[in-house]
This record gives structure tokens, C-alpha cells and sequence, in this order.
């Protein structure tokens, strides 16, 4: 049993067809990247997955089970974590806190005894705390703990990204482009970073994903798309040299135009 | 500047980051405590007027600061806890110390009930749902004139715990110290708030919505919940403005008034249990600044009586067009300032506290 089947999803927004009939499964313990132009579908994968959109046709599978009758904030409690392409911290709070936020799936406390803050909560904080530490050992984020978010640099809001989607925990974690804006240095550690998510933590890995040399360091297979249709799947290897993908990418050479 | 070398978790959970922290706070307490001594009782009754609206001012800040929702509808909650307290005495014979925390209840309550249709709504659209609920109650209360006495209004009966009586007149620093023990309360359950996961995800819910829901966070329920404990603290405070008053009817609790507990915590500073209380002095003091300053005027030009009808409105339209223009992060911003540059002294740079440039952030999914 694969940890995510996408079955034959479909997808329409008014008449355009944002993902026409894809089907892909991840397998538990791999790094699986989506790759294609802008517009192919990707992200959308990705919104379809965290139930913020629904698909007209088709079903999406974790564990075996549907996950079409949950509601997004349900997702997360599944062991599904993700981050965004643009970025979607909590601004005005700090880094502690923000990763703090990715705990709530693991909260046991209730409204009455936060609001009396009772040692059982405490202890709960501890925990969290001390699972929070973890993710700031891995990532290397100590110099930032107390720092707001409104004031770090990019590349650092990138990383805090990626670490509030680990503090959930996750079984499988998407990653939407992790090294968009990134410097060649930061780009790899990021490919460091997916490839210890992997081994260490055994968390699978979807990624979204432009930068080629992060894909074929880092991902068992890869699936190309454009205009909302499966291209390609196989090795980072196989797409890579994969005629269609190369015709999708940079046209073909009877002088038809083609977004590259 | 001061660097706390923390040895343990603990040292982030905290009510207090270090020792020196505690040590202020135990001495602005111990000046709240000695106040009686040093101001006359029309003082100590201007100071009590300040911690009533303090505890709405908090009321509102869970709502608006912490989560991030806009709502001009407060003085509903206000009523609503006010009338509530009073009723529940009069009609129902409980004694204030039941009736009152049972007043909240009821507000926070009816708090969460409205909110529940109006969670989807964002931004302008909610300050409008909100502003509607204030109008109706108000029209409620003229209409539900068996219960309420409609515009005629009610007197509230003199606080009494277990045979002690307080009252603003006869018993002036009482009612003092018993609105400071109900404040702290408040506060130590804001603080609570604060630091523990619901508080984190009123903040989540706040900055970003759809990552907020990405991180497990129900967004429909969490706001029903914010609005809840909002309105309810929010309803604390309007069981003691009636007690404070003595009478009070529908014109009480009038849309200007939820304005102004709007207005209060923007000028306060938005976020921070501080910034309640600067606006809760803002807003309570600012009649009476304005009576002296008329005197002081009327004085030094020896002519008679200045009035000029609708100064207080302007003047606190006043400060608070300043604020925004000049120090939208509002008193406690700048008061944060302040201490930054005598505590970093020299080092202080004057863009320290100047924004980041928001990256492209898209609101795609509203």
C-alpha cells in the first residue's frame, strides 16, 4: 500500500482544467518531486492534498483510506505537514512561537485549564518545547529562537517554514518549492535537509520543485507535468531526457512557440 | 541591556522572564495598592473607572489584537454583561459573587453564538456584521422593556460579598481594591492565554488563516472561541460599569461606546495586555484632562465658562489620527521604544524598529 494515491484527480476552475486526470502514488520513504512550467498544476496538486480544493473527479488516498470527507484543518492530524510557495508564516510572532503553532496537532490541553494554566499544562509545554528544540538542533535555527519573524531575512523564513511543517510531526511532508529565492549555498543545505528528513526522521518527502539540480540530488522519482497533464514519471534521469518533457520545457524545433 | 541566560524551558513558559521583571511588576502593584492613601475618593474613583475599562479594553485586545478580528460591535457584550449581572440579582436574587462570573458566562456565550455565522466574514465585512449586532441590542433592550425597563433603565444594587458592602459613594476604595483583585485576574488569565497553545493559535489565526488551518488549527471554531472569551471578558467589565454607574439603560451601551473601546486599544497599542491599559487611561481619563484643562484655561483668561460641545469627540479623533500617522504600534510602541534606547544606550539606531518589507503574500485563498 502506497502512503498517498492520487487517483485519477480532476480539477476545474470554470472552464480551464487545472488537473486533468492525474494519477501518482508516493511511496513510504521516498523523496518524490513534481516538477513542470509555471501554471502545469503543481501547487494545485498540493491545495488538493490540504483539502483547500476539491477535485471533480477522482479520490486522494493516505494510508490506504480517502481523505475527501475530511476538512483541511483534519489534514494535519493525518501526519500530513506542508509549507508554502510564498511563504505563510505568523508574522508578528517569534520563531519559537511559530514552530510552537506547528505543535498543535499534539495539544491534549483544553480552553479551562490554559486559561488557568494548570501543571498539567505546563508539563505540556515542556514537551512541546523540547520537541520545538529538536527541530532548532536540525535546522540549525538557535540563532533565531526569540527573533520575530517580521524581522529575518528571507532565506531564514524559508527554513523556519520547513521547520514549523516538522514540528507537526509528519508522516508525509510537502514541500512547496523549498529552494525558490535561495542561494546556491542555501539551496544546498536544503538538499542536505530533505535528504536527513528522509534517512533520519523516515518521513516522506513531495516536493514541488524548479530547481533541476535539487531534484535529481534529492528525489527517487519525479513526475513532470504540464497543463495539468502527467508527462513523465520515473527517475530524475528518466524525465530529465524524456522527450516530451524537453518539448514542454523548451519547445520543439519546428518553430512552434512554447513557454520555456 | 539585560540577557536572560535561560537553563531550562521553564524560563520560556514563565509568567515573568526574569527575576528584575517580577520586581517591577510587584512594585506597580504595590503603587495600585497604596493608592488610597495618597488620592482623594473622586481620585481613587477615577482610578477605579480606569480598571473597569481595562478589564472591557482586554476584552476587546483577545479579540482584536490576539486574533486579529475587527469588531465595533463590543458594547453589545458590554450590555449583555451588564444587564445580566443586574437581572440575575434583582429577578433571580443571587448574590454578586454567583451572578458575576455568571454574567460573563452569559456574554461569552452569546459571544460564541454570534460569531459562529460571522466567522467567514474578514476585514471591513465583520467590523459591519459586528457594528449590526450593537445597533440590535441596543433596539433589544427598548423592546424587551418588561425585563430591561427599556429606556427608563435600571438601578444596579450595591455590590455585596458575604454581608461586606461596596459601593462608589460610600465605600469608595472597597469597590477600589475589589475591581484591582477582579483586573489581576483578568490579566493573569490573558498571560495565560497568552503562553498556552489556544493563545498561539488566535495568534496563527491572526497572521495567516490558511497556514494556521495547515497546521491543524480549526479555523471556524478557534474565532467562535476568541469571540467567546472576548465577549465574555468584555461582559466582566460591562456587569461593573453598571455597578460603577448605579443606572444605567440602553443609551449606555450605544454604538459610540463600542467605538471607543476600538479606539482605545489602536491607541493603547494593538496585541499587548499593556496596551489595553494605556488606552483604558486614555479613554477613562480623557474627560476629566479635558474639564481641567478648560479650567486651567478659563483661569488664566479670566472669561467665563468655555464649553464647546463635541470637544472630547474631536480631540480624541485628534490623538488618535496622530497615532496612526505618527506610531501605529500606539502608546505601548512607543513607550517599547523608550526602553530600548536606554537600554541598548548608545546603540540604539533609529530604523531599529522599522518594518520589513512584506514579501509577495498573495490572498489567493480568501
Amino acid at each position: 500500500m502506497s502512503l498517498l494515491e492520487i487517483d485519477n484527480v480532476t480539477l476545474r476552475f470554470g472552464g480551464v482544467v487545472a488537473v486533468n486526470k492525474v494519477s501518482f502514488s508516493v511511496e513510504e520513504g521516498e523523496v518524490f518531486a513534481l516538477v513542470g512550467p509555471n501554471g502545469a498544476g503543481k501547487s494545485t496538486i498540493f491545495n488538493l492534498i490540504s483539502r483547500i480544493y476539491n477535485p471533480a473527479e477522482g479520490d486522494i488516498r493516505f494510508e490506504g483510506r480517502t481523505i475527501l470527507d475530511k476538512a483541511p484543518h483534519e489534514i494535519a492530524r493525518l501526519g500530513i505537514a506542508r509549507t508554502f510557495q510564498n511563504i505563510e508564516l505568523f508574522e508578528q510572532a517569534t520563531v519559537l512561537q511559530n514552530l510552537l503553532v506547528g505543535r498543535h496537532r499534539h495539544r491534549h490541553s483544553r480552553m479551562w485549564n490554559e486559561l488557568l494554566f494548570t501543571p498539567f499544562v505546563r508539563r505540556e509545554e515542556r514537551s512541546h518545547r523540547e520537541a520545538i528544540e529538536k527541530v532548532i538542533d536540525f535546522l540549525d535555527l538557535q540563532a533565531y529562537r526569540d527573533k520575530y519573524i517580521a524581522g529575518l531575512p528571507y532565506g531564514v523564513r524559508k527554513v523556519v517554514e520547513m521547520g514549523r511543517a516538522l514540528a507537526i510531526e509528519p508522516k508525509l511532508l510537502l514541500l512547496d518549492e523549498p529552494a525558490s529565492g535561495l542561494s546556491v549555498e542555501e539551496t544546498q543545505d536544503v538538499a542536505f535537509w530533505v535528504e536527513d528528513i528522509k534517512k533520519q526522521m523516515g518521513v516522506t518527502v513531495l516536493m514541488v520543485e524548479h530547481d533541476m539540480h535539487l531534484v535529481s540530488a534529492v528525489s527517487d522519482r519525479v513526475l513532470a507535468l504540464a497543463d495539468g497533464k502527467m508527462l513523465s514519471l520515473g527517475t530524475p534521469h528518466e524525465v530529465q531526457n524524456d522527450p516530451k518533457v524537453i518539448e514542454a520545457y523548451i519547445g520543439t524545433s519546428d518553430g512552434r512557440e512554447e513557454a520555456a | 541591556m539585560r540577557t536572560v541566560f535561560k537553563t531550562s524551558y521553564d524560563a520560556d513558559i514563565n509568567l515573568f522572564r526574569h527575576g528584575a521583571q517580577l520586581g517591577w511588576y510587584v512594585l506597580l502593584l504595590s503603587v495600585a495598592l497604596a493608592l488610597p492613601l495618597f488620592l482623594s475618593s473622586f481620585g481613587i474613583g477615577e482610578m477605579t473607572n480606569l480598571l473597569i475599562w481595562a478589564i472591557a479594553c482586554m476584552g476587546l485586545m483577545i479579540l482584536v489584537g490576539q486574533t486579529g478580528q475587527a469588531s465595533l460591535g463590543h458594547a453589545a457584550f458590554l450590555a449583555i454583561g451588564c444587564y445580566a449581572n443586574v437581572l440575575l440579582q434583582t429577578k433571580l436574587g443571587l448574590p454578586f459573587i454567583l451572578a458575576f462570573p455568571l454574567a460573563g458566562l452569559i456574554a461569552g456565550v452569546a459571544g460564541a453564538l454570534i460569531a459562529m455565522p460571522m466567522t467567514k466574514l474578514h476585514g471591513i465585512y465583520l467590523a459591519i456584521g459586528t457594528l449590526a449586532i450593537a445597533i440590535l441590542i441596543d433596539d433589544f433592550i427598548v423592546i424587551a422593556a418588561p425585563l430591561t425597563n427599556g429606556v427608563m433603565g435600571l438601578f444596579a444594587p450595591d455590590i455585596a460579598i458575604f454581608g461586606y458592602s461596596f459601593n462608589r459613594y460610600g465605600n469608595p476604595v472597597g469597590l477600589y481594591y475589589l475591581i484591582l483583585a477582579i483586573t489581576l485576574l483578568v490579566v493573569l488569565m490573558y498571560r495565560n492565554l497568552q503562553r498556552s497553545p489556544l493563545g498561539r493559535s488566535f495568534a496563527a489565526i491572526r497572521d495567516s488563516e490558511i497556514s494556521a488551518q495547515a497546521m491543524g488549527v480549526n479555523v471556524a471554531r478557534t474565532k467562535a472561541v476568541a469571540f467567546g472569551i472576548s465577549a465574555g471578558v468584555t461582559g466582566l467589565g460591562g456587569a461593573l460599569i453598571g455597578h460603577f454607574a448605579g443606572i444605567f439603560n440602553n443609551e449606555t451601551f450605544n454604538v459610540i461606546i463600542s467605538i471607543q473601546l476600538l479606539l482605545a486599544i489602536v491607541i493603547g497599542g494593538l496585541g499587548t495586555i499593556h496596551g489595553a491599559f494605556f488606552g483604558a487611561a486614555v479613554v477613562a481619563l480623557l474627560p476629566q484632562g479635558i474639564a481641567m484643562g478648560r479650567d486651567l484655561v478659563n483661569k488664566v483668561l479670566g472669561g467665563g465658562s468655555v464649553a464647546i460641545p463635541g470637544l472630547e469627540a474631536a480631540l480624541f479623533g485628534a490623538i488618535l489620527i496622530a497615532f496612526i500617522l505618527f506610531e501605529p504600534r500606539g502608546i505601548y510602541g512607543r513607550w517599547f521604544k523608550i526602553r530600548t534606547y536606554f537600554e541598548l544606550f548608545p546603540f540604539y539606531r533609529k530604523d531599529m524598529f522599522r518594518r520589513q518589507k512584506a514579501y509577495l503574500k498573495t490572498e489567493r485563498m480568501r
